[in-house]
């Protein structure tokens, strides 16, 4: 057994047995962490102390009978999550020495289990990117393949979880940056349905689409994490008063029952071979398992997603980010007397390449002449792609396709091209435009790098996605390969 | 469809945004790149269609007017560029 390679339900049941300590595993997963950091490197803040005091905190819940399974278990939280104390920088010059007030909720949430708070992953600067080369600091890299980007842009989040630096980790994902890293990186990563986990305390990218889901080691784990961070929240307005299940009780073998679509707009032009080989093998797995497999299913407004998403949300992000006044907090040119050059000065130096691009896009679509031709066009093209899914999901459980177009590509690769960039995140943005679940587990390897394949719900039926998943995981070996890092 | 360099200067002072010479030049190729892929938008027919705002079902949410505990001045000053006493300090806004 090698303790940072535990997943939640094996680390739970050997805490529970007193077999393990959480301190024990803190400091595994902490040696781990100096170990693969050099390498890798997935954190922008490393927070051993807090993480041992939790962890003795968390033995002490134990040792009384506490056993929530994310008690006492390492976690790594993306830094667009404030953390009371702890810096939250959104991987920006902006906010490089930001130590937010209060916590998210979802921090709260993990505290309230009892969780050990291990540190803060890298990611593109405020979530704006497919690959980590966004991030204002440093660059993470994929552990499978050192000269690779491991996705983006919850890049850190899903490196530390393959690399074995956590147990888990939480992430967000507005186009797929929860899903694409997973992918890359061979883990589980999940974008629940929006307004399934509160928003409040996450730093805000593009309001109608973020959401905060789990990065995990398997299936079951992700359910686990899931239970706990997702629910009803007031500070959030746009969360959904509904009812949660308990997402671990899905989680069977059986798919007799279950039909699944294909849609073919998923697997053209810029596909790998070797992610089409892959993805076709997983989806005649299901067939095995006892899923119905309907592989000539059609979206036509698929192709118009890109481009609708690449207008909504930095149109979105315009207007967040019009916040960063360098007054309140953040970074602040100081260095005249014109409160318009402090203004202009503090945006120009404050915000990275990819930021600033996608600000002045946003700000374009919306500014005055060209709003109906871009942003409210884009809007109504959202509606189209919400009721093509809508009306699929009539006939169909899940939809299947695969996370990404390509395995990591090279660092640098894209960097100079942001069409190529954004192109990384095809298959999954749809996704978001309409606010749908959905789950990237590993589904193969193509010349020793990581496939994705993702599996698509309807609203608020995360249930179905995760048995899906699980059936697959269980039948198959692609998640327990661990990187040579 | 190429964007002017006035366009981009315009759509920088409205997004506050400084810019240097070669930024300038990079920006103005790269949206008008960006935009001239995205004009495929434009061929979708959505006569009748409805915009797409948010994706869940809910509208105009409100709390209770109800008095509450906030964060105590001295973490909300915390992290300000400057500050002067109990006051965040900004430059002249009248010049």
């Amino acid at each position: 057994m090698i303790t940072h390679q535990l997943t939640i339900h094996e680390a739970h049941r050997l805490l529970k047995a007193r077999q393990l300590s959480s301190v024990e595993l803190t400091k595994a997963c902490l040696e781990r962490i100096r170990q693969a950091e050099p390498e890798v490197h997935a954190l922008v803040v490393i927070t051993n102390e807090l993480a041992l005091r939790q962890a003795q905190k968390a033995d002490e819940l134990i040792a009384g009978g506490d056993t929530h399974p994310l008690t006492g278990i390492p976690v790594i939280i993306k830094d667009n999550m404030c953390t009371k104390g702890i810096r939250t920088t959104c991987s920006s010059r902006m906010l490089e020495n930001f130590v937010p007030p209060y916590d998210a909720t979802v921090v709260e949430k993990l505290n309230g289990c009892g969780a050990v708070i291990m540190g803060k992953a890298n990611m593109d600067e405020f979530a704006m990117g497919s690959s980590t080369e966004h991030s204002a600091f440093f660059t993470t890299h994929n552990p499978w393949d050192l000269s690779r980007v491991p996705g983006g842009s919850s890049g850190g989040s899903a490196v530390a979880v393959a690399a074995g630096e956590t147990i888990y980790a939480l992430g967000s994902d507005t186009g797929g940056s929860i899903r694409q890293p997973a992918g890359f990186c061979s883990v589980t990563g999940l974008k629940p349905t929006y307004g399934r986990v509160s928003r409040y305390g996450l730093v805000a990218f593009a309001s109608s689409l973020d959401q905060i889901g789990p990065l995990t080691k398997d299936v079951a784990d992700c359910a686990i994490v899931l239970n706990a961070i997702a629910g009803y929240d007031g500070r959030d307005s746009t969360s959904v008063p509904e009812q949660t299940p308990d997402y671990t009780q899905c989680l069977t073998t059986d798919l007799k029952r279950l039909s699944v679509g294909v849609p073919k707009e998923y697997f053209v032009e810029g596909m790998q071979a070797e992610v089409e080989t892959a993805l076709r093998a997983a989806i005649n797995k299901l067939e095995e398992l006892g899923a119905r497999v309907e592989w000539e299913v059609s979206l036509p407004h698929t192709p118009y997603a890109l481009a609708a998403y690449y207008i909504i949300a930095p149109s979105e992000a315009s207007a967040n980010l019009a916040r960063y006044d360098g007054v309140k907090y953040g970074f602040s040119y100081t260095d005249t007397d014109s409160m318009w050059e402090a203004l202009e000065k503090t945006r120009q130096y404050g915000f990275g390449d990819e930021v600033k691009r996608r600000i002045m896009l946003g700000t374009y679509a919306l500014s005055a002449g060209y709003y109906d031709a871009w942003y409210l066009k884009a809007q109504k093209v959202r509606t189209l792609i919400r009721r093509e899914f809508d009306q699929a999901f009539e006939k169909f459980d899940a939809l299947i396709t695969p996370t990404s177009p390509t395995v990591p590509f090279k660092i640098g690769e894209k960097i100079d091209d942001p069409l190529q960039m954004y192109l990384s995140d095809v298959c999954t943005l749809p996704i978001n435009i309409a606010g749908l679940p959905a789950i990237s587990i590993p589904a193969g390897f193509g010349d020793g790098l990581p496939i994705g394949m993702q599996i698509i719900g309807k609203p608020f039926s995360e249930e179905t996605i995760l048995k899906i998943a699980y059936a697959y995981e269980q039948a198959t070996e692609w998640h327990k390969r661990k990187p040579n890092v | 469809m190429k964007l002017s360099r006035e366009e981009v200067l315009h759509i920088a002072l409205l997004a506050r945004l400084g810019l240097t010479e070669t930024e300038l030049d990079r920006l103005r190729e790269q949206l008008s790149n960006i935009l001239e892929n995205f004009e495929a938008l434009q061929q979708v027919d959505t006569t009748d269609v409805p915009p797409t705002a948010q994706s869940i079902p809910l509208q105009n949410v409100t709390k209770d007017d109800e008095v509450a505990a906030s964060l105590p001045q001295s973490q909300i000053l915390a992290n300000a560029p400057r500050r002067d006493g109990e006051f965040f300090r900004v430059k002249a806004v009248l010049e």
